[in-house]
């Protein structure tokens, strides 16, 4: 069947709240205070007071049960028109990218005229659930009807019972944490420690100087009093880098390169995007910075050992670039997500493999090196931090603006998730 | 603390025992909601004018009960003095002293207005006594009223009329509510530009403007009285600031731009911002201002310069890109202070530079009257906000009680309502004036 013509969905613009290192300065904010701040700070940017959206989704990979409507209820706390739609979504890291190119394409079949897509993330305040077995006894104690059935159940609780079970980043199929994962698939593609370091100082280096010059003016509102995201340290240096201890893959003794410094940390934040067809910009007076041109998922069995966690995105990119018959040197800017440096320069060096490629891309030739000088030109998460759902919306919105900045090209956008997924996008300018 | 105050020298037993003691009573002033008569009673018109029957009609038709030469005992919720043909200090006499027996009857908040010519250098000795003679009376007179009401004076330089639109706005802005603080002060209507509005609740219809320094303060009410006035807003202000914007912004339904004023593009990415998103811009207020108070024997550089760069060298910058740029009828208001007139101890940075500001609005009134557009200045007396929340209570309350002839510190929106209407249509005649918002306060005369 030929694919049916559809029409352009434009990224607007975005906006996020600054990202904050784990228990700093948003310990006090729910995932809805935050995505209600990311949203209000869009609305007020792009004067959306009052208006119904097509609909907004978003969603966040840490959620507490009560916050079961997460998005519907921030849209209610916010200054749009409550006649929105809204819906949560979740893909581990990948949610705010998926939110978003779900949104894209209802706008290219005409199903919405507007969308803002977006995720949030808070590890400081984070759901903390019951053991099981006292989850069982509450659940007795909540059936009983009786005086004496309710004293039973009680009866049943033991100290033991009381201690928390708090989420981890550790996969539940494997037990290993995200940065262990990595540690495994960083020493399989032979990364370097230096070559780590250096791409985390590059990282801190990009994202300091885009602030200097005014880069996020048009990206962040502050929250909380935070005005810029607290995990960047301009003055980062290789040597300060260099003495950090490892810190994933400990079992791998001298061989252990990933440290807290080329790690990202856990982090707290929002961000959304907006989205709209042409007519709606243009209608609204709204810019068009990029076209939203295309994107994919993929996954991989980490399980069984058949891939990294992490490696999703490689797949996923070689998957998308056939189908938009596209190379991978055709593009200006690349956004790797920086989920550990280890990750970037896996996917770098995978993509560069003739036999990856062969063999699991089921590619004649491999993808090929990109030029390292257009990769993550205004910092990513290494320096931002990584709030894991609010990470697409600001990989995004920035992208979008360094294409229109730029008047010309495309972008290549990469995300990894936990679960061994990944989705990759393209953008491309507006001139 | 200062509502609490008035509440108990107005009410009650308290305020038999504040007029006992002599205390000040500050009074409440009659300040504008968009519903609320233009003079709470009758308008006595006294003096000659050869536009008088004209200019009486027009208050007529502004819905105003207007009494000629006699109120007899009836309320009154305004004088207008009509002096502008008064040739020597002795014909002043009739005009004042009818006005004087009338005051008794004057309601709160009521209105005393006069209309005369500016004293020159070039006039006959005689006629430039009695036009200097009416500043000193009329703002006397300031001194005298009670119960919040105020008396202000328009002038009318030698080829405007009484009823040219500056004038006529002049004058119902000095009747209404939106002049609640101004007292003691005059507006000199230079020509017979500008336009009066369709409807004088939404005076800025149709019109794009940008409030610099809106995120809090007197920026934040400026914004809302543009918005309530009609004017799609563009609030500015520095992206430290973003949150609070994004806040004022969603009230009011404006868009925000998160930008440093001092920026060398600033001008640029304001006009890109309301003309790519509004479709034009109408009206810039310079709003955005620090203090880096220190007295000039501790200054450094740093407080200096910073200061100066912010308070009026951005805004000098800023105005010869939209200068540059040719937007026609480009009404620009800035915010002076009283502290730029009379000086203020510690303040010699912040007054150097609101100083400045008045410099620079009489000197681009030509610049901009070339494209349709003016430029003018408010320049704020004691207001009550979260910086002067800060300044040590004796001082505070010395500044709000004894100094200002109404007794009390202005509030944010007493300077937002003079910006509103400066930065309006009706105001083009009032090209390069600087006007007071300080409840008449010694400090500045």
């Amino acid at each position: 069947m030929a694919q049916q013509s559809v029409r352009n969905a434009v990224i607007i613009g975005g906006n996020r709240i600054p990202f904050a290192r784990s228990n700093t300065a948003y310990v006090d904010a729910s995932n809805q205070d935050m995505f209600t701040a990311a949203l209000e700070g869009l609305v007020a940017r792009y004067g959306l007071q009052g208006q119904r959206m097509g609909a907004v989704s978003g969603g966040a990979v840490l959620k507490h049960s009560k916050d079961f409507n997460l998005i519907r209820e921030s849209v209610l706390g916010s200054s749009l028109d409550p006649a929105t739609p809204a819906y949560d979504v979740q893909m581990a890291c990948a949610t705010g990218m998926e939110a978003i190119g779900s949104l894209a394409n209802k706008i290219k079949l005409g199903q919405l005229e507007s969308a803002i897509g977006g995720g949030v993330d808070t590890t400081s305040d984070a759901p903390i659930a019951v053991s099981e077995s006292l989850r069982g006894i509450l659940l007795e104690l909540a059936r009983a009807r009786t005086t004496k059935a309710k004293l039973s159940a009680l009866a049943k609780i033991r100290p033991s019972h009381l201690a928390p079970s708090a989420p981890g980043t550790g996969e539940p199929r494997t037990g290993l944490s995200m940065g262990d994962h990595q540690a495994l698939t960083t020493q399989a593609w032979k990364i370097t420690r230096e070559a780590q370091d250096e791409l985390a100082m590059a990282s801190h280096a990009n994202l300091a100087a885009a602030y200097d010059r005014g880069f996020f003016n048009d990206l962040i509102t502050p929250f909380n009093g935070l005005s810029k995201d607290n995990n960047l340290r301009a003055d980062s240096t290789l040597e300060k880098l260099g003495k950090l201890k490892p810190a994933f893959g400990k079992n791998l003794g001298d061989e252990a390169t990933m440290t807290a410094g080329n790690s990202t940390p856990l982090t707290d934040g929002a961000s959304v995007v907006l989205l709209g067809s042409e007519e709606y910009a243009r209608s609204h007076d709204l810019p068009m910075l990029a076209n939203f041109v295309d994107f994919e998922a993929a996954a991989v069995d980490f399980v069984h050992g058949g891939e990294g966690l992490l490696m999703a995105p490689a797949y996923a990119t070689a998957r998308m670039l056939e189908r938009n018959n596209l190379a991978l040197q055709d593009f200006d800017f690349y956004e790797i997500h920086e989920a550990f440096a280890g990750t970037v320069l896996s996917t770098l060096k995978a993509w560069e493999d003739e036999e990856f490629c062969r063999e699991k891309l089921g590619l004649q030739a491999p993808l090929g090196a990109i030029d390292r000088s257009k990769l993550n030109v205004n910092g990513s998460s290494l320096a931002a931090g990584h709030p894991f759902a609010a990470t697409g919306g600001r990989i995004i919105a920035s992208t979008a603006k360094m294409l229109h900045e730029k008047g010309s090209g495309r972008a290549l956008i990469s995300v990894c998730a936990a679960g061994g997924q990944g989705v990759v996008a393209i953008l491309e300018a507006r001139s | 603390m200062a509502d609490k105050y008035m509440e108990l020298v107005n009410t009650g037993a308290t305020k038999k025992l504040a007029k006992l003691l002599g205390l000040p009573r500050p009074p409440r002033l009659r300040r504008y909601t968009p519903d609320s008569p233009l003079l709470p009673g009758p308008v006595l018109v006294l003096g000659a004018s050869a536009r008088a029957q004209e200019l009486s009609d027009i208050l007529v038709s502004w819905g105003l009960d207007v009494r000629r030469h006699d109120a007899g005992e009836a309320k009154l919720g305004g004088i207008l003095l009509l002096l502008e043909e008064l040739d020597h200090p002795q014909s002043l006499s009739p005009i004042m002293l009818s006005a004087g027996r009338a005051l008794r009857q004057l309601l709160p908040g009521a209105r005393v207005v006069s209309i005369s010519r500016p004293a020159t250098a070039e006039d006959d000795p005689a006629l430039a006594a009695v036009r200097q003679g009416i500043d000193g009376a009329i703002r006397s007179l300031g001194r005298e009223m009670r119960g919040g009401s105020t008396t202000n004076g328009i002038v009318l330089e030698e080829s405007t009329s009484a009823v040219s639109p500056s004038a006529l706005a002049a004058l119902r802005f000095f009747f209404s509510g939106r002049s609640a603080y101004i007292d003691g002060q005059f507006l000199t209507v230079r020509n017979d530009d500008g336009a009066l509005p369709d409807d004088f609740g939404r005076p800025l219809a149709g019109k794009v403007a940008v409030v610099t320094g809106a995120a809090r303060g007197i920026g934040a009410a400026i914004a809302r009285t543009l918005a309530r006035d009609g004017a799609q807003v563009v609030v500015v202000d520095m992206p430290q600031a973003g949150d609070s914007l994004a806040k004022v912004a969603n009230t009011i339904g404006a868009t925000t731009l998160q930008l440093d004023v001092t920026a060398p593009n600033a001008a640029q990415q304001i006009m890109d911002h309301a003309i790519g998103r509004h479709g034009s811009l109408d009206i810039v207020v310079h709003n955005a201002g620090i203090t880096r108070d220190k007295l000039l024997a501790n200054m450094d550089a740093g407080r200096w310069d910073s200061v100066i760069a912010v308070n009026i060298a951005s805004q000098l910058r800023m105005n010869e890109a939209f200068l540059a740029a040719k937007l026609p009828n480009l009404r620009v208001v800035s915010l002076a202070s009283t502290s730029g007139i009379a000086g203020n101890r510690g303040q010699t940075n912040y007054a150097a530079s609101k100083g400045g500001v008045i410099g620079m609005v009489r000197s681009s009134a030509k610049l901009f009257a070339e494209n349709g557009g003016s430029i003018a200045a408010v320049a704020p007396g004691f207001i009550e906000t979260d910086m002067t929340a800060k300044i040590p209570v004796g001082t505070r309350t010395v500044a709000r009680l004894v100094l200002p002839s109404l007794m009390q510190g202005g509030l944010p929106e007493d300077v937002a309502e003079a910006i509103s209407f400066l930065g309006s249509d009706a105001a083009a005649g009032l090209n390069g004036q600087v006007l007071r918002v300080c409840g008449q306060s010694l400090v500045g005369a």
